[in-house]
């Protein structure tokens, strides 16, 4: 058995040996590193299946009131270190656009660093799904974001590349500083910032509200940016269109889970009130209709997947309203799948053409297998059934429906409409149109695996649910616990 | 187990054609193999037995009582009979596929394979899933092979399905929501048994009976919902518009006989008017505007939108006879049109045309075709002897006897005697149809087209065979069904 944080701490123990070996190894293949993080992660996701089971969290003092191994965030840790393992497998595919865009003696210069730095990211996340304490959310959350300055300016020779490093830095450091005035306002308010003794505080008729829910709202800003809600998503697309695709994919993911990992876990003292939950309303409805609206007229894929990813924080949030942290998880999990399986086959693709909708013209007829994977991506996307983005949407709308969120239904139905029209946009370019060159598109034999892997992935847990529901099962009845 | 092989033959079949088999050879196996299969399921059918056969079960989510279950009952069955008759003469009339011949013959397996799965599912989830399954194919099909406007036709079915099929998704969760903690499932069988223990409240009824009739109506083309289907059949492939026309479309009837039904009574009441009021829109206002169509495939198409307003009726009667005859028509609309939009895609082959101001004396060089279309003219009109005919008897009669009474006509009788004009509309624009393209004088350029080839005689008498089968012994299928509204309507009303 392993005590939980030793995950972190491996994780971060193996982003320092490869910036090491990076910086004494000058002969060595760029790519070997990129491996040898792969194989590491690997290991450390086994390891999350030996987890010693965290002490119990009430009244505990010390490090263990602020850092929990609850089921929640175990799950979380393993979505973190798949969504990595899928980044720097991405990224292996991307390597040769960084070398281009790099000044440096060897061809290989920069790529060391491109292949660590998901790793400390990867740790903070981690982290973040264990984070029971402000404080601590606040720590991770940051450690997350240092991170990505540097992976989103990458490839710092691209202008568009470095007008998304700005304007994520800018707006990423605003939205910090609005999530540590939240956080003083509610501890001013109660005097504590460890979530699970907000509660009991603010149960307590004699306490204010008013400055807590303030803070509260401040929060929700924070993590609105984080998670890409509007009206706080000004940010998403050009950063989206600027960053090295693979890091735009980990935006789109890692970012986005742990924002509504800290979501779901700051709302449980605060839910009770209803302020904060017409104000969740409002957030989800907006997400749900601007991004599916500004998506509509996109003809550039990055983009398009910008605002899709703005839309499908749209319907996460929904779940978050509904109370359904099962659904939310298991939406997470297909959007893991189906978004990294879309941003595999861009990568490729977008080597030899380029990143607009009209550059995947006719690409049935030049790969089929990289269409078909496309395919696969944007109809679970849309949410076809039999796959696992439809029962994502499916268990969102079901808890929806019982907590009677009527709004947020009809929004849904209409913009689940808007979907469709978008992402068959890239089936119809792959399918209906004639390609401009008909020059096969080579794919790595790794890329391929992972790919296929993917697709099975995303039709498997589209059919059988069961094995995610399960670990999410288990959480609930912690969450069920928890709350008072 | 045959119903295991009758479903995934197709899905397999498929799988192989995308690997690279023969697409056309392969394809005609597994629809023929399919229909052996069907008929060999029809005739070991235990028409004794009451409830399902041929089940099959696959737990998937204990939480959310959710399992794969499949299995037949008459009505299912006679639905499975359909598709994989229609599949098999779909596939069979394709004629040469210019592009992707592969892909193609991959679509219309995986839309046949969608419908059968949606008739043989037990369970709601898979239901509404296979349904969803043809989405795509449908959207290649008529994006790439169709002709004409193809592209804003296959945006708007496109569109239009998927937005109905959502609110049907809610319509369904709604209904799995409002039984009680303890009768909560997927499973057909569980939900009608709770329905009939009178565990559904009536207003949760009328709100679900509402979702249901939006979004299986947007499915089937429910006049104000029709607009997407006369652009879409005549824009897609021929095979593609016998096999959505004549099955496909047949799901969202299919949906509102198998839950509507049994489960929402009380909703059906309750919406019974807002069902006649926009039926007749099918009937008598689509019927006028197919009259004024000027191209053989858009008369084609709107006609089927039309003759939806017929099956809507007699589900609307409330009473078994009339309830029969809307499945029956369900079946031998579904023979029709697939047999009048293989013709049309005949024509459509040799003159690369369908205004029917360009058409006209083909009876000359095309006679087997005019012979087939006429005859499946004749049976869209409802001549006798047709299973049309049987099918809507039934329907008109079980619908004017629904509040029938000696005080006067009630909206139901009116309704009905409506409806009897809607036979004259569709005499009017057919045999119109008819004259345009295959009688009167033919212009030149037409005067060596060939007719259809011999082998596709085999086909079209398939589908001929059996709507006059069914025409001559309505009885075999009327015992088929009944059994399955026996317990919730009665024959009075």
């Amino acid at each position: 058995m392993i005590d939980a944080p030793k995950l972190e701490i491996a994780v971060v123990a193996l982003g320092l040996i490869i910036l090491l070996v990076e910086a004494f190894a000058k002969t060595l293949d760029k790519r070997a590193l990129a491996i040898a993080g792969l194989v590491g992660l690997g290991a450390v996701l086994v390891a999350t299946f030996f987890v010693a089971p965290a002490p119990p969290t009430a009244g505990v003092a010390g490090f263990w009131s602020f850092y929990t191994a609850d089921p929640m965030a175990i799950f979380f840790k393993r979505f973190a270190l798949v969504t990595t393992m899928l980044v720097l497998i991405l990224m292996i595919e991307y390597a040769p656009v960084v070398r281009q865009s790099i000044h440096g003696a060897t061809h290989q210069s920069g790529l060391g660093e491109f292949f660590a730095l998901p790793l400390f990211t990867c740790a903070g996340l981690m982290w973040m799904a264990s984070a029971t304490d402000f404080i601590m959310i606040f720590v991770s959350l940051e450690l997350v974001t240092m991170s990505f300055y540097g992976l989103v300016a990458f490839t710092r020779r691209n202008p568009l590349t470095l007008e998304a490093g700005v304007k994520y830095l800018i707006l990423s450091a605003l939205s910090t500083g609005f999530l540590v005035y939240g956080i003083t306002w509610i501890f001013g308010a109660t005097g504590e910032t460890n979530l699970a003794r907000i509660a009991p505080v603010l149960a307590n008729p004699d306490v204010q509200r008013v400055p807590a829910l303030f803070g509260m709202a401040l929060v929700l800003v924070a993590l609105g940016f984080k998670i890409a809600a509007v009206p706080f998503q000004i940010w998403v697309p050009d950063v989206y269109e600027g960053a090295p695709t693979p890091v735009t994919a980990y935006l789109s993911v890692g970012s986005k889970a742990a924002g509504f990992v800290v979501l779901l876990r700051v709302l449980q003292p605060f839910l009770m009130l209803p302020q904060i939950e017409r104000l969740l309303v409002g957030l989800a409805a907006l997400t749900l209709i601007y991004g599916n609206l500004a998506a509509i007229p996109q003809t550039n894929l990055k983009r398009l997947l910008a605002y899709s990813s703005i839309a499908h924080a749209g319907y996460l949030l929904v779940g978050v309203v509904s109370l359904a942290g099962p659904a939310v998880g298991f939406y997470l999990v297909s959007y893991l799948l189906m978004t990294m399986l879309s941003f595999a086959v861009l990568i490729v693709v977008s080597k030899q053409t380029g990143d607009r909708i009209e550059d995947f013209n006719g690409l049935a007829r030049r790969s089929p297998f990289l269409s078909f994977a496309m395919l696969i991506a944007m109809a679970s996307l849309a949410g076809i059934p039999l796959t696992a983005g439809f029962l994502g949407k499916f268990f969102v709308f079901d808890a929806a429906v019982r907590q009677h969120q009527t709004m947020l239904i009809v929004v849904g139905v209409i913009t689940v409409a808007c979907g469709f029209y978008y992402y068959f946009k890239v089936i119809r370019a792959m399918y209906w149109e004639a390609p401009l060159s008909t020059a096969a598109i080579p794919l790595s034999g790794l890329s391929r695996v992972t790919m296929i892997t993917l697709m099975a992935a995303i039709v498997f847990l589209g059919v059988y649910p069961e094995p995610i529901l399960k670990s999410l099962r288990a959480q609930t009845t912690a969450v069920a616990a928890s709350v008072p | 187990m045959i119903l295991l092989f009758i479903l995934f033959c197709p899905l397999l079949a498929a799988a192989l054609i995308l690997l690279g088999t023969p697409a056309r050879a392969t394809a005609l196996w597994a629809a023929g193999l399919d229909l052996a299969a069907t008929l060999l399921a029809f005739w070991g059918f235990d028409r004794a037995h009451k409830g399902f056969s041929y089940i099959t079960s696959m737990p998937i989510s204990a939480d959310w009582r959710l399992s794969f279950t499949i299995g037949l009952d008459g009505l299912s069955l006679m639905m499975v009979l359909l598709t994989a008759i229609v599949l098999l003469a779909a596939i069979w009339f394709a004629g040469q596929i210019q592009q992707h011949e592969h892909a193609f013959y991959a679509c219309l397996l995986l839309i046949a394979a969608g419908a059968i799965g949606a008739f043989a599912s037990l369970d709601l989830f898979f239901f509404y899933a296979f349904h969803e399954l043809a989405l795509i194919p449908t959207f290649l099909l008529i994006g790439i092979w169709g002709s004409g406007n193809r592209y804003a036709a296959a945006w708007k079915i496109t569109i239009y399905l998927a937005t109905g099929s959502f609110i049907l998704l809610l319509g369904l969760i709604m209904l799995y929501r409002s039984v009680p903690e303890a009768a909560r499932s997927f499973d057909l069988r569980v939900l009608q048994s709770a329905a009939s223990a009178g565990q559904i409240p009536a207003a949760a009824q009328h709100q679900i009976y509402l979702l249901l009739l939006i979004g299986f109506g947007i499915l089937i083309s429910l006049f104000p919902f029709h607009t997407w289907a006369p652009e879409a059949y005549a824009s897609a492939p021929a095979p593609a518009a016998m096999l959505h026309a004549g099955v496909l479309k047949k799901f969202g009837l299919y949906g509102l006989l198998r839950i509507a039904i049994p489960m929402l009574p009380e909703g059906q009441r309750h919406w019974a008017w807002l069902l006649i009021i926009l039926l007749l829109g099918n009937i008598i206002y689509v019927g006028l505007v197919t009259i004024a169509q000027k191209r053989l495939d858009w008369i084609l198409g709107y006609s089927s939108v039309m003759h939806m307003g017929y099956i809507f009726l007699g589900i609307a009667s409330g009473n078994l006879v009339g309830t029969n005859g809307a499945a029956i028509l369900m079946f031998a609309h579904g023979l029709s049109i697939a047999l009048l939009f293989a013709i049309a895609g005949q024509v459509r082959e040799r003159t690369g045309s369908l205004l029917l101001s360009d058409l006209g004396g083909l009876a000359k060089t095309m006679p087997i075709a005019s012979f087939v279309f006429g005859l499946g003219a004749f049976a869209a009109i409802g001549l006798p002897g047709f299973a049309n005919f049987s099918a809507e008897v039934m329907v008109f009669f079980g619908a004017f006897r629904n509040g029938a009474g000696m005080d006067g006509f009630h909206i139901f009788q009116i309704a009905t005697v409506l409806a009897l004009w809607g036979v004259v509309i569709s005499a009017v624009y057919m045999l119109r149809a008819y004259r345009a393209t295959f009688l009167g004088s033919m212009p030149e350029r037409w005067a060596a087209v060939p007719d259809m080839r011999s082998t596709l005689r085999v086909p079209a008498a398939l589908l001929l065979v059996a709507l006059l089968w069914v025409g001559f012994s309505p009885q075999t299928f009327v015992r088929l069904i009944a059994p399955t509204f026996r317990p919730y309507l009665s024959a009075e009303k």
